[in-house]
């Protein structure tokens, strides 16, 4: 047992960290992050950022070399993604197109749109969104509402999309739609991407618990599709967005925010009724138990990485990665805010205080607990996908979706 | 990165499980529970016939010189299955105490025997109600002479010989003592967990011998009950996992109102919670296994993380199985009560949880110092 690259791993560590250290500022802590001052300003700064690594062959690593990728094996994407870690580099604008949009053209898609489309994804040229949840349909997405009807060669789009990050500086989406109401709901679904251009899209911004506006609303009338933007079959929409959230799945990893190294520090410094906050007993049990939790997240994704390593494939431990973070992270903040008194509700606009960083993870975490699936889904996930228990009865099973209850009816 | 079990220590842990349920070794843990024995002395031949008792003693004292980690995965599977013997008490403990401090002469009188498993050993440490500190220790050390009292020693009234901790003038140091030939009082004490036996001893100017440094006393004990502690886990994580194995089975095949209990999110959701608590304590136990077998800076972070973690586990496994079992798991009849009896028995040996919570802050605090 060690923590040892293999001689092919070290090579290709020092060959991604000799490049990154040439095009890129190393973090000076581990607070420490690329913010950019406006978001117009971060997307032109990832765009040129995203060029830089299509141009020099670190974009999309696991893609195949035609697209734009490097062809590069599991251990080397963890790789490249343990070093670029340590450096101020933009990000947030091309995970969800390289991510989720990606992967799923390159299943679906015909062979001319992914010449025409993939290799500006790598390139940061062209950013994606997702189009899925809707007002009524989050963790029972297959229960959507959009409607998709056939006129000659196009679709008719009608509805309303919610929670879609980046929606209004997209130039693409990918879209489930429901294309036959008369049917069970996961028969009847059809799954497209589309020009966020089109006529018919308005975006509305949502604003969150933070005040900030990171999703949008995105409502629908009469938007036409071409049949060639059709991705999958007529009715196999399902099929094809599980394909998808597999992928969003890999994608969402640790809750950033103030973790047990945060407040360690914090209560080797602050105050408490007099003493230093570390000496509190109460204080020492919950960094105890945050510290046993942040290490079995950490050593986790280590034997996630082992098993890459060998080639094998990872055991179902990172099923456990959100629902940890997530709560810790609430945890955490709740905690530091608390730290502070009475004093601890004031509200800090400095990026940099501590006090706005349990202030942001305040917030942030009672978003990250229902993202990308909630605790309860993802405690499904692993009940049923990891353990192989039993489907909970559904009511709406086998029914065709126009008879399915709903609130309104 | 190769932070896993190679496929012989796999192996191993396959040929052990496979050994302790041939063996019925939960059926040995009821029965050691409800009979008069002290352990079972067939499985007990079984390990010991295995070479397992052998297992890290260097080859010079006719161990098998094997790592660590072998040792961490056969607790692993002694915990899943309850097995009712001293391995624990004279392995992980006396065995370990002697490897680490022990002189030549020391070596060469206990470590074959403890290999061939001819003789059981055990460690004293606890006098009261109380967690053992340099400040509370009674029993004392003049003159190769020990008098004082020790209470719920593992398999102390099995042991052959004891490693105790004594106040010498100001110092706590450790003693080794043949309990065969010394003049020592022994009994045996009711507890929690009858499936595994547990003794009072009273020393009355009992003969003894100094083990390691006198003066060190103190950062020896933490150091064997750190070493200790990782292997606790490790039977601690076996034990929550087969909690949790039991729980998803029952629910499958118990139904109410008319479908499997484990169809319910309630249940699902609660054998969910217990595979998160596993995973965490196995990902720990895996943190502590590394650092035990590299004697690594970080043991004494990695063994209370790795301690802390699996009581956790146990803990919400074995209470959460009774709870999925409902009234059954309540009764004599079902095995889930001898898990939740393990559990605690497990969970107090070395010290609490409180007590290694604030172990595992006080070794950051030192790693990282101000």
């Amino acid at each position: 047992m060690d923590f040892n690259d293999t001689t092919d791993e070290a090579k290709f560590r020092k060959q991604a960290y000799t490049w990154l250290s040439k095009n890129a500022l190393l973090k000076e802590n581990s607070k420490d992050s690329w913010r950019p001052s406006s978001e117009e300003q971060g997307l032109e700064e990832a765009k040129i950022w995203g060029a830089k690594l299509y141009d020099e062959g670190w974009a999309c690593l696991h893609w195949p070399k035609e697209y734009g990728g490097r062809d590069a094996t599991p251990i080397e994407r963890v790789i490249w993604g343990q070093e670029v870690s340590k450096f101020k580099v933009p990000g947030g604008y091309f995970e969800i197109g390289q991510g989720m949009a990606g992967p799923v053209m390159m299943m679906y898609a015909t062979e001319d749109q992914k010449k025409r489309y993939l290799p500006p994804l790598a390139k940061a040229e062209e950013v994606w969104c997702q189009l899925f949840s809707e007002p009524a349909s989050g963790s029972d997405l297959a229960g959507l509402k959009t409607k998709c009807e056939k006129d000659g060669e196009d679709w008719i789009i009608n509805g309303q999309k919610i929670w879609t990050s980046g929606a209004h500086y997209s130039d693409f989406g990918i879209l489930v739609t429901r294309s036959d109401p008369t049917v069970a709901k996961h028969k009847g679904l059809t799954y497209f991407f589309l020009d966020m251009k089109s006529p018919g899209i308005e975006i509305r911004p949502i604003k969150q618990i933070s005040g900030g506006a990171n999703f949008n609303e995105v409502y629908f009338t009469d938007v036409r599709i071409p049949d060639t933007q059709r991705l999958g079959a007529v009715g196999d929409g399902w099929k094809v967005s599980l394909t998808t959230l597999m992928n969003e799945r890999l994608a969402v990893g640790d809750a950033s925010g103030p973790d047990f190294k945060e407040a360690f520090t914090l209560a080797r410094g602050q105050d408490l009724n007099g003493k230093l906050a570390i000496n509190n007993d109460a204080v020492r049990e919950k960094l105890a138990d945050w510290y046993c939790q942040a290490s079995g997240l950490k050593y986790a994704k280590y034997r996630n990485i082992s098993a890459l390593s060998r080639g094998e494939t990872p055991g179902p431990q990172s099923s456990i990665t959100k629902i940890v973070s997530g709560n810790k992270l609430q945890e955490i903040a709740n905690f530091g805010m608390d730290l502070m008194d009475t004093a601890g509700i004031l509200k800090s606009d400095e990026k940099d205080a501590d006090q706005s960083m349990y202030q942001f993870g305040f917030y942030g975490a009672a978003g990250i607990r229902i993202a990308g699936g909630t605790d309860e889904i993802l405690k499904n996930i692993i009940s049923e996908q990891v353990l192989g228990m039993p489907q909970d009865m559904r009511a709406d099973k086998g029914i065709p979706f126009n008879e399915i209850p709903t609130s309104n009816k | 990165m190769n932070f896993e079990f190679s496929s012989e220590q796999v192996q191993l842990r396959e040929v052990v499980r496979k050994m302790l349920e041939g063996k019925e070794a939960l059926k040995k843990a009821r029965a050691i529970l409800e009979g008069k024995e002290s352990y079972d002395k067939d499985l007990w031949s079984s390990l010991v016939e295995m070479g397992l008792t052998a297992t890290t003693i260097p080859e010079e004292y006719e161990g098998l010189g094997l790592g660590h980690l072998e040792l961490c995965v056969v607790a692993e599977e002694l915990g899943r299955s309850l097995a009712p013997t001293p391995f624990s008490s004279s392995v992980y403990l006396a065995t370990e105490a002697l490897i680490l401090l022990g002189s030549e002469k020391q070596k060469q009188e206990y470590l074959p025997k403890l290999a061939r498993g001819e003789i059981i050993g055990t460690f004293a440490h606890t006098e009261s109600m109380t967690s053992p500190t340099p400040n509370n220790i009674n029993c004392t050390h003049t003159d190769g002479k020990l008098n004082g009292t020790k209470i719920v020693v593992a398999d102390g009234d099995i042991a052959d010989f004891v490693i105790v901790s004594a106040k010498d003038s100001s110092d706590i140091g450790l003693y080794i003592l043949n309990l065969k030939e010394s003049n020592t009082l022994i009994e045996t004490q009711d507890t929690l967990d009858p499936s595994r036996s547990h003794a009072s001893i009273t020393f009355s100017q009992s003969n003894c011998e100094s083990l390691g440094d006198s003066k060190e006393g103190w950062i020896n004990i933490e150091n064997i009950l750190n070493r200790a502690a990782v292997l606790f886990a490790f039977e601690q994580l076996g034990g929550a996992e087969a909690c949790m194995n039991m729980a998803k089975e029952y629910s499958l095949e118990r139904f109410a109102f008319g479908r499997p209990i484990g169809s319910f999110q309630a249940i699902k959701h609660k054998i969910a919670d217990m595979f998160v608590s596993v995973e965490l304590a196995r990902s720990n136990c895996y943190f502590g296994a590394w650092a035990l077998s590299t004697n690594a800076n970080e043991l004494p972070t990695a063994a209370a993380t790795s301690r802390v973690s699996a009581s956790d586990a146990f803990y919400t496994c074995s209470k959460e199985n009774i709870q999925t079992h409902g009234g059954m798991g309540f009764t004599w009849e079902f095995d889930c009560h001898l898990f939740y009896k393990r559990c605690r028995q497990l969970a107090a040996n070395i010290g609490s949880q409180s007590i290694w919570k604030d172990k595992l802050i006080s070794s950051l605090e030192r790693a990282n110092k101000l």
